[in-house]
C-alpha cells in the first residue's frame, strides 16, 4: 500500500518555522537550514501545507 | 570550558538577548545558545518600534540601530481612501535588526553571558523528573549543558516548552502567515509608514510599507491563517509589489509567522520559562513584536537570577514573572486580540466606508481608538464584540 507522506522542499524552503509551530505532532525539526518531517509522529492534519507563507510543504502519497 | 551554568537561554533574539543581559546582571552564570550561525539573521521583520517604547526598556537609543526615523502613518482602504493617522508627536524608528540583535547580545556578552552560536537544542535532560540542562549539537559535536532553569527564547518556531510539557502550539486560525521583501528605487516617503486594509491585499491581515531610507522600505504582508490555503502570503506579496513597486529592485525576499493571539496561559514550569514569540508574546493587532519580547525577557532575566539565587526554581517561584508580564504588556495584548477579531469581520466596503468617515475626525483626534469608535458607530451590529473589547460582557 502506499503511504502518503509530508515532503518539506529544502531548496525552497526559507526554514522559517512556521509549520513548527502549528504542526499538531511536534513532527518537524528544524535547524538552520535543513527541516525534516518525522513520518513515525505526524499525524497527517496538514497544518504545515496550509499554513506556510511559500507554500513548500506537499502532501505525496 | 564551563558546562555547568544557572541559566541556559535557548535563542539570540532580543527577548535572548535581554533575558541573558538582566540574569547575567542579577549575578546568575548564564549562557545563551543560538542555532544559527549569526546573531540577527537572517531578519524575519518589517523592524518597526516607537521611540519611546525602545528608550523605557533600554534607558537608550544607538544611532546606528536606525535605518530611518519615521513621524507620520498612513492606513490604506480598499478603495484607495488614504487615512492620515495622528501620532501625536510620537516618532517611531525603522530598525537595522541585524545591527541591533547583534548590540543586544555583545550587551548580554559584557554582563557576563556565554554566548553560542551554530548551537542547536535537541532535547532537555531530565533527570529524577528535574529539568536538568539541554542537549545540544554544537559544531558536529553532540554536548550535554547543565543548567538549573532554561529560559526558551526560540521563536515562533518554539519545542523547548512542548518538550516540558507547556502547550504551546499555535492554533493555525491565530497565527499570521507573512512574506517580506526589502525593496530598492521606489518612490515613497520615508517617514511615512503606510499600511494597507483589504480582503484581496491581505485577507484577516495587513500589507505594509515601511521605509528604510529615501528611496528603500521593507514591503510585506501578513495574511490571518484562517484564510491561508491555496493562495499564499508570497503570492499576495508578489500581486501587491507589482502593482505598487513595479520597477523596485528585490534585495531581500524572507518568510515568517507571527502568533498573533494572547499571550501562552501557562508560560513558566518547573524549571523552564518562556519568553518572545515563544510565549506568543506579540501584539496581535500590529503583528509588533520586538519590545514585547524585551520587556519580558528583562522581566524573566531578572526572576530567574532571583529563583537561582534563591535554590528553587519551581513553577511557584517563577510565577512573579507572569504576574509582571500581564501587567506590563499582556493585559494590552488581550485587548488588541479582541480589537483584532472585531475587525477582521468588517468586509472591504466596511473598511471603505470606515475610512471615509473617520477622515472626518480632525487629525489630532486620530488614535488607534478613536478609529475603533467610529467602525462601531457606522457598524451597531458589532457593538457587542466591542463590548468583549472593553470587557464589559
Amino acid at each position: 500500500m502506499a503511504e502518503t507522506t509530508i515532503i518539506i522542499d529544502n531548496e525552497r524552503c526559507d526554514f522559517c518555522g512556521t509549520c513548527v509551530a502549528v504542526c499538531a505532532a511536534d513532527a518537524i525539526e528544524l535547524k538552520e537550514s535543513t527541516i525534516r518531517v518525522n513520518m513515525t509522529l505526524c499525524t497527517l492534519c496538514k497544518n504545515c501545507v496550509d499554513i506556510c507563507p511559500l507554500g513548500v510543504p506537499e502532501v505525496c502519497s | 570550558m564551563n558546562k555547568q551554568y544557572d541559566i541556559i537561554v535557548v535563542g539570540g533574539g532580543p527577548a535572548g538577548s535581554m533575558a541573558a543581559r538582566e540574569a547575567a546582571k542579577n549575578g546568575a552564570s548564564v549562557i545563551m545558545l543560538e542555532k544559527d550561525r549569526e546573531i540577527g539573521v537572517p531578519v524575519r521583520c518589517a523592524e518597526g518600534v516607537s521611540q519611546a517604547g525602545l528608550k523605557l526598556v533600554l534607558g537608550f537609543v544607538k544611532p546606528e540601530w536606525i535605518s530611518q526615523k519615521i513621524t507620520r502613518a498612513q492606513l490604506v482602504a480598499p478603495d484607495e481612501t488614504v487615512v492620515d493617522v495622528g501620532t501625536a508627536g510620537q516618532v517611531g524608528y525603522i530598525l537595522h535588526r541585524k545591527l541591533f540583535d547583534y548590540d543586544l547580545a555583545a550587551m548580554a556578552g559584557e554582563a557576563g553571558a556565554d554566548v553560542w552560536t551554530r548551537a542547536y537544542v535537541y532535547d532537555i535532560i531530565r533527570e529524577n523528573g528535574k529539568i536538568e540542562g539541554v542537549r545540544i549539537e554544537h559544531l558536529e559535536q553532540k554536548i550535554e549543558l547543565r543548567g538549573r532553569l532554561i529560559i526558551g527564547a526560540d521563536g515562533v518556531e518554539s519545542r523547548l516548552g512542548r518538550w516540558a510539557g507547556l502547550k504551546t502550539r499555535t492554533k493555525p486560525k491565530d497565527m499570521d502567515t507573512c512574506a517580506q521583501m526589502t525593496l530598492s528605487d521606489i518612490d515613497i516617503d520615508p517617514e511615512t509608514i503606510v499600511i494597507y486594509f483589504g480582503n484581496q491585499v491581505a485577507p484577516g491581515g495587513y500589507a505594509w510599507v515601511f521605509p528604510k531610507g529615501p528611496r528603500m522600505a521593507n514591503v510585506g504582508l501578513g495574511i490571518s491563517g484562517k484564510y491561508s490555503g491555496k493562495t499564499k502570503p508570497i503570492t499576495y506579496l508578489r500581486r501587491f509589489a507589482d502593482k505598487r513597486f513595479p520597477d523596485a529592485k528585490i534585495l531581500t525576499l524572507v518568510a515568517g509567522g507571527v502568533p498573533c493571539v494572547d499571550t501562552l496561559k501557562h508560560m513558566v514550569t518547573d524549571g523552564i520559562m518562556l519568553v518572545g514569540d515563544a510565549a506568543h508574546q506579540v501584539n496581535p493587532m500590529t503583528g509588533g513584536g520586538i519590545l514585547n519580547g524585551m520587556i519580558a525577557g528583562e522581566i524573566a532575566g531578572r526572576v530567574a537570577a532571583e529563583a537561582v539565587r534563591k535554590g528553587d526554581t519551581s513553577e511557584k517561584q517563577l510565577r512573579p514573572y507572569v504576574q509582571e508580564w500581564h501587567k506590563a504588556e499582556g493585559k494590552n495584548n488581550e485587548r488588541s486580540y479582541r480589537i483584532q477579531q472585531v475587525v477582521n469581520k468588517f468586509s472591504d466596503q466596511d473598511l471603505n466606508k470606515i475610512a471615509r468617515s473617520v477622515n472626518g475626525i480632525p487629525l489630532e483626534k486620530r488614535s488607534i481608538m478613536q478609529i475603533f469608535k467610529t467602525a462601531l458607530l457606522k457598524h451597531p451590529k458589532l457593538i457587542l464584540d466591542a463590548a468583549k473589547v472593553y470587557g464589559t460582557v
